[in-house]
Protein backbone atom coordinates (compact mmCIF):
# COMPACT_ATOMS: atom_id res chain seq x y z
CA UNK A 1 0.00 0.00 0.00
CA UNK A 2 1.64 3.78 -0.75
CA UNK A 3 1.74 5.67 2.07
CA UNK A 4 1.19 9.27 1.68
CA UNK A 5 2.32 11.82 4.06
CA UNK A 6 -0.50 14.88 5.24
CA UNK A 7 1.28 17.48 3.26
CA UNK A 8 1.72 15.04 -0.38
CA UNK A 9 -2.25 14.40 0.25
CA UNK A 10 -3.03 18.16 1.02
CA UNK A 11 -1.07 19.27 -2.34
CA UNK A 12 -2.73 17.13 -4.07
CA UNK A 13 -6.66 17.51 -3.24
CA UNK A 14 -5.95 21.33 -2.66
CA UNK A 15 -4.76 21.56 -6.53
CA UNK A 16 -7.43 18.87 -7.53
CA UNK A 17 -10.25 21.30 -6.26
CA UNK A 18 -9.20 24.03 -8.64
CA UNK A 19 -8.84 21.45 -11.87
CA UNK A 20 -11.16 22.52 -14.61
CA UNK A 21 -11.57 18.85 -15.29
CA UNK A 22 -13.12 19.07 -18.72
CA UNK A 23 -10.33 21.67 -20.15
CA UNK A 24 -7.38 19.98 -18.07
CA UNK A 25 -8.33 16.24 -19.26
CA UNK A 26 -9.07 17.23 -23.07
CA UNK A 27 -5.51 19.22 -23.33
CA UNK A 28 -3.71 16.36 -21.53
CA UNK A 29 -5.11 13.98 -24.19
CA UNK A 30 -4.77 15.96 -26.99
CA UNK A 31 -1.19 16.62 -25.95
CA UNK A 32 -0.33 12.90 -26.00
CA UNK A 33 -1.83 12.51 -29.34
CA UNK A 34 0.02 15.46 -30.50
CA UNK A 35 3.65 14.78 -28.88
CA UNK A 36 3.47 11.26 -29.16
CA UNK A 37 1.92 10.45 -32.25
CA UNK A 38 1.64 6.80 -32.72
CA UNK A 39 -0.85 6.73 -29.61
CA UNK A 40 -3.66 8.13 -32.26
CA UNK A 41 -3.55 3.97 -32.64
CA UNK A 42 -6.13 3.57 -30.01
CA UNK A 43 -8.32 6.39 -31.42
CA UNK A 44 -8.32 5.42 -35.18
CA UNK A 45 -12.10 6.01 -34.62
CA UNK A 46 -11.84 9.70 -33.47
CA UNK A 47 -12.40 11.04 -36.79
CA UNK A 48 -9.71 14.41 -37.72
CA UNK A 49 -6.80 13.96 -36.09
CA UNK A 50 -4.31 15.29 -38.92
CA UNK A 51 -2.47 18.32 -37.06
CA UNK A 52 -2.16 19.91 -33.78
CA UNK A 53 -5.03 22.10 -33.90
CA UNK A 54 -7.05 19.34 -35.12
CA UNK A 55 -6.73 17.36 -32.48
CA UNK A 56 -7.02 20.32 -29.79
CA UNK A 57 -10.82 21.08 -31.65
CA UNK A 58 -11.60 17.63 -31.84
CA UNK A 59 -14.88 16.97 -29.89
CA UNK A 60 -14.29 13.24 -29.39
CA UNK A 61 -10.69 13.57 -27.87
CA UNK A 62 -12.41 16.41 -25.58
CA UNK A 63 -14.72 13.90 -24.49
CA UNK A 64 -12.79 11.23 -23.88
CA UNK A 65 -10.29 13.43 -22.21
CA UNK A 66 -12.56 15.01 -19.75
CA UNK A 67 -13.93 11.12 -19.29
CA UNK A 68 -9.87 10.03 -18.16
CA UNK A 69 -9.47 12.88 -15.97
CA UNK A 70 -12.85 12.59 -14.07
CA UNK A 71 -12.11 8.72 -13.54
CA UNK A 72 -8.39 10.25 -12.18
CA UNK A 73 -10.76 12.08 -9.37
CA UNK A 74 -11.41 8.45 -8.05
CA UNK A 75 -8.29 7.73 -7.36
CA UNK A 76 -7.77 11.48 -5.73
CA UNK A 77 -11.10 10.00 -3.43
CA UNK A 78 -9.23 6.63 -3.02
CA UNK A 79 -5.88 7.67 -2.24
CA UNK A 80 -5.00 4.86 0.64
CA UNK A 81 -6.85 2.34 -1.80
CA UNK A 82 -5.63 3.40 -5.38
CA UNK A 83 -5.17 -0.36 -6.19
CA UNK A 84 -8.84 -1.68 -5.68
CA UNK A 85 -10.57 1.48 -7.26
CA UNK A 86 -8.71 0.82 -10.35
CA UNK A 87 -9.15 -2.99 -10.94
CA UNK A 88 -11.82 -3.09 -13.39
CA UNK A 89 -10.23 -0.74 -15.47
CA UNK A 90 -6.97 -2.36 -15.77
CA UNK A 91 -8.45 -5.67 -16.56
CA UNK A 92 -10.72 -3.30 -19.25
CA UNK A 93 -7.14 -1.86 -20.55
CA UNK A 94 -5.74 -5.02 -20.78
CA UNK A 95 -8.54 -7.25 -21.91
CA UNK A 96 -10.54 -5.35 -23.94
CA UNK A 97 -8.30 -1.73 -24.80
CA UNK A 98 -5.39 -3.60 -25.40
CA UNK A 99 -3.28 -0.37 -24.23
CA UNK A 100 0.53 -0.90 -23.38
CA UNK A 101 0.67 0.49 -19.85
CA UNK A 102 3.90 2.34 -20.87
CA UNK A 103 0.66 4.95 -22.57
CA UNK A 104 -0.57 5.84 -18.41
CA UNK A 105 3.36 6.64 -17.57
CA UNK A 106 3.51 8.98 -20.90
CA UNK A 107 -0.25 10.29 -19.89
CA UNK A 108 1.11 11.04 -16.57
CA UNK A 109 3.97 13.16 -17.42
CA UNK A 110 2.07 14.95 -20.12
CA UNK A 111 -0.38 15.76 -17.10
CA UNK A 112 1.93 16.93 -14.99
CA UNK A 113 3.31 19.72 -17.61
CA UNK A 114 -0.43 20.73 -18.36
CA UNK A 115 -0.74 21.35 -14.59
CA UNK A 116 2.43 23.51 -14.39
CA UNK A 117 1.09 25.47 -17.51
CA UNK A 118 -1.85 26.57 -15.82
CA UNK A 119 -0.89 26.91 -12.32
CA UNK A 120 2.73 28.14 -13.09
CA UNK A 121 4.32 29.17 -10.40
CA UNK A 122 1.74 27.78 -7.76
CA UNK A 123 2.90 24.45 -8.81
CA UNK A 124 5.91 24.23 -6.79
CA UNK A 125 8.81 22.06 -6.85
CA UNK A 126 6.52 20.48 -3.23
CA UNK A 127 3.60 20.08 -5.37
CA UNK A 128 5.30 18.34 -8.48
CA UNK A 129 6.82 15.61 -6.38
CA UNK A 130 3.42 14.75 -4.75
CA UNK A 131 1.73 14.72 -8.21
CA UNK A 132 4.52 13.08 -10.02
CA UNK A 133 4.22 10.27 -7.30
CA UNK A 134 0.36 10.09 -8.02
CA UNK A 135 0.41 9.93 -11.63
CA UNK A 136 3.12 7.05 -11.26
CA UNK A 137 0.88 5.12 -8.80
CA UNK A 138 -2.12 5.27 -11.27
CA UNK A 139 -0.02 3.88 -13.57
CA UNK A 140 1.16 1.15 -11.47
CA UNK A 141 -2.70 0.56 -10.92
CA UNK A 142 -4.32 0.88 -14.24
CA UNK A 143 -1.09 -1.78 -15.53
CA UNK A 144 -1.54 -4.04 -12.08
CA UNK A 145 -4.22 -6.53 -13.73
CA UNK A 146 -2.25 -6.91 -16.71
CA UNK A 147 -1.86 -10.69 -17.93
CA UNK B 1 13.11 13.57 -36.46
CA UNK B 2 13.52 17.01 -36.15
CA UNK B 3 11.47 18.88 -38.56
CA UNK B 4 11.72 22.54 -40.34
CA UNK B 5 8.63 23.67 -38.14
CA UNK B 6 9.91 21.95 -35.09
CA UNK B 7 13.74 23.86 -35.66
CA UNK B 8 11.94 27.03 -35.98
CA UNK B 9 10.08 26.21 -32.76
CA UNK B 10 12.72 25.30 -30.68
CA UNK B 11 14.94 28.43 -31.70
CA UNK B 12 11.95 30.71 -31.02
CA UNK B 13 11.09 29.43 -27.77
CA UNK B 14 15.60 29.52 -26.62
CA UNK B 15 14.67 33.36 -27.35
CA UNK B 16 12.87 33.41 -24.41
CA UNK B 17 14.77 31.31 -22.05
CA UNK B 18 17.97 33.55 -22.72
CA UNK B 19 18.14 35.74 -20.29
CA UNK B 20 17.18 33.40 -17.26
CA UNK B 21 19.77 30.46 -18.12
CA UNK B 22 20.35 30.59 -14.40
CA UNK B 23 16.98 30.95 -13.14
CA UNK B 24 15.34 27.63 -15.18
CA UNK B 25 18.56 25.26 -14.73
CA UNK B 26 18.63 26.00 -10.97
CA UNK B 27 15.21 25.73 -11.10
CA UNK B 28 14.91 22.47 -12.95
CA UNK B 29 17.57 20.89 -10.89
CA UNK B 30 15.55 21.64 -7.78
CA UNK B 31 12.76 20.11 -9.28
CA UNK B 32 14.48 17.28 -10.22
CA UNK B 33 16.02 16.71 -6.95
CA UNK B 34 12.56 16.85 -4.58
CA UNK B 35 10.35 15.10 -7.20
CA UNK B 36 13.40 12.26 -7.36
CA UNK B 37 15.14 12.08 -3.97
CA UNK B 38 17.55 9.10 -6.18
CA UNK B 39 19.24 12.04 -8.69
CA UNK B 40 20.94 13.47 -5.59
CA UNK B 41 23.32 10.56 -5.53
CA UNK B 42 24.97 12.37 -8.11
CA UNK B 43 25.37 15.16 -6.41
CA UNK B 44 26.57 14.12 -3.18
CA UNK B 45 29.24 16.95 -2.71
CA UNK B 46 26.98 19.83 -3.30
CA UNK B 47 25.30 22.16 -1.20
CA UNK B 48 21.61 20.95 -2.22
CA UNK B 49 19.76 23.46 -0.59
CA UNK B 50 17.44 26.03 -1.90
CA UNK B 51 18.75 28.54 -3.33
CA UNK B 52 22.54 26.87 -3.43
CA UNK B 53 24.56 28.95 -5.32
CA UNK B 54 26.21 24.91 -6.80
CA UNK B 55 22.67 24.24 -7.96
CA UNK B 56 22.79 27.41 -10.08
CA UNK B 57 25.92 27.64 -11.32
CA UNK B 58 25.14 23.88 -12.73
CA UNK B 59 21.86 24.94 -13.19
CA UNK B 60 23.12 27.42 -16.02
CA UNK B 61 25.57 25.28 -16.93
CA UNK B 62 23.40 22.79 -18.19
CA UNK B 63 20.71 25.31 -20.06
CA UNK B 64 24.28 26.96 -21.36
CA UNK B 65 24.80 23.27 -22.60
CA UNK B 66 21.18 22.87 -24.24
CA UNK B 67 21.38 26.76 -25.84
CA UNK B 68 24.41 25.15 -27.58
CA UNK B 69 23.10 22.48 -28.93
CA UNK B 70 19.95 24.66 -29.64
CA UNK B 71 22.12 26.55 -32.26
CA UNK B 72 23.36 23.47 -33.94
CA UNK B 73 20.51 20.94 -34.65
CA UNK B 74 21.57 20.03 -37.98
CA UNK B 75 24.74 18.66 -36.07
CA UNK B 76 23.98 17.52 -32.51
CA UNK B 77 26.45 14.54 -32.77
CA UNK B 78 29.25 17.03 -33.16
CA UNK B 79 28.16 19.65 -30.95
CA UNK B 80 27.63 17.17 -28.03
CA UNK B 81 30.69 15.46 -28.59
CA UNK B 82 32.94 16.52 -25.52
CA UNK B 83 29.61 15.95 -23.34
CA UNK B 84 29.01 12.73 -24.75
CA UNK B 85 31.92 11.81 -24.05
CA UNK B 86 32.05 13.31 -20.45
CA UNK B 87 28.38 11.54 -19.85
CA UNK B 88 29.82 8.43 -21.12
CA UNK B 89 33.13 7.74 -19.62
CA UNK B 90 33.83 9.81 -16.34
CA UNK B 91 30.19 10.66 -15.10
CA UNK B 92 28.59 7.79 -15.84
CA UNK B 93 25.05 8.84 -15.14
CA UNK B 94 22.35 6.18 -15.74
CA UNK B 95 20.48 7.13 -18.83
CA UNK B 96 17.03 6.54 -17.50
CA UNK B 97 17.58 10.11 -15.76
CA UNK B 98 17.94 12.00 -19.26
CA UNK B 99 16.16 9.35 -21.23
CA UNK B 100 13.59 7.47 -20.38
CA UNK B 101 12.62 5.79 -23.48
CA UNK B 102 10.06 7.39 -26.03
CA UNK B 103 9.03 9.52 -22.60
CA UNK B 104 11.13 11.73 -20.42
CA UNK B 105 13.70 11.58 -18.86
CA UNK B 106 13.73 12.77 -15.52
CA UNK B 107 15.72 16.02 -15.81
CA UNK B 108 13.88 16.32 -19.36
CA UNK B 109 10.70 16.34 -17.54
CA UNK B 110 11.78 19.06 -15.15
CA UNK B 111 12.83 20.97 -17.86
CA UNK B 112 9.65 21.13 -19.31
CA UNK B 113 7.70 21.80 -16.36
CA UNK B 114 9.90 25.22 -15.59
CA UNK B 115 8.97 26.07 -19.23
CA UNK B 116 5.35 24.93 -18.84
CA UNK B 117 5.27 27.03 -15.45
CA UNK B 118 7.17 30.08 -16.58
CA UNK B 119 5.46 30.26 -20.35
CA UNK B 120 2.21 29.12 -19.56
CA UNK B 121 0.17 29.47 -22.41
CA UNK B 122 3.08 30.05 -24.67
CA UNK B 123 3.97 26.53 -24.24
CA UNK B 124 1.56 25.27 -26.55
CA UNK B 125 1.03 21.78 -27.86
CA UNK B 126 3.14 22.47 -30.87
CA UNK B 127 6.01 23.96 -29.14
CA UNK B 128 5.79 21.02 -26.66
CA UNK B 129 6.04 18.10 -29.02
CA UNK B 130 8.78 20.41 -30.77
CA UNK B 131 10.89 20.46 -27.22
CA UNK B 132 10.08 17.11 -26.50
CA UNK B 133 12.20 15.58 -29.40
CA UNK B 134 14.70 18.23 -29.14
CA UNK B 135 15.25 16.95 -25.75
CA UNK B 136 15.23 13.44 -26.92
CA UNK B 137 17.33 13.74 -29.46
CA UNK B 138 20.11 15.61 -27.40
CA UNK B 139 19.13 12.62 -24.41
CA UNK B 140 20.51 10.08 -27.19
CA UNK B 141 23.38 11.68 -28.38
CA UNK B 142 24.84 12.16 -24.74
CA UNK B 143 23.87 8.42 -24.16
CA UNK B 144 25.79 6.68 -27.54
CA UNK B 145 28.80 6.12 -25.79
CA UNK B 146 27.65 4.33 -23.09
CA UNK B 147 28.82 0.92 -24.55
Amino acid sequence: MVHWSAEEKQLITSLWAKVNVAECGAEALARLLIVYPWTQRFFANFGNLSSPTAIMGNPMVRAHGKKVLTSFGEAIKNLDNIKTTYSKLSELHCEKLHVDPENFRLLGDILIIVLAAHFTKDFTPACQFAWQKLVGVVAHALAHRYH
Amino acid sequence: MLTAEDKKLICQIWGKIEGHQEEFGAEALERMFVTYPQTKTYFPHFDLSHGSDQVRGHGKKVVAALGNAAKSLDNLSQALSELSNLHAYNLRVDPVNFKAGWGLGLLSQCFQVVLAAHLGKDYTPEVHAAFDKFLSAVAAVLSEKYR
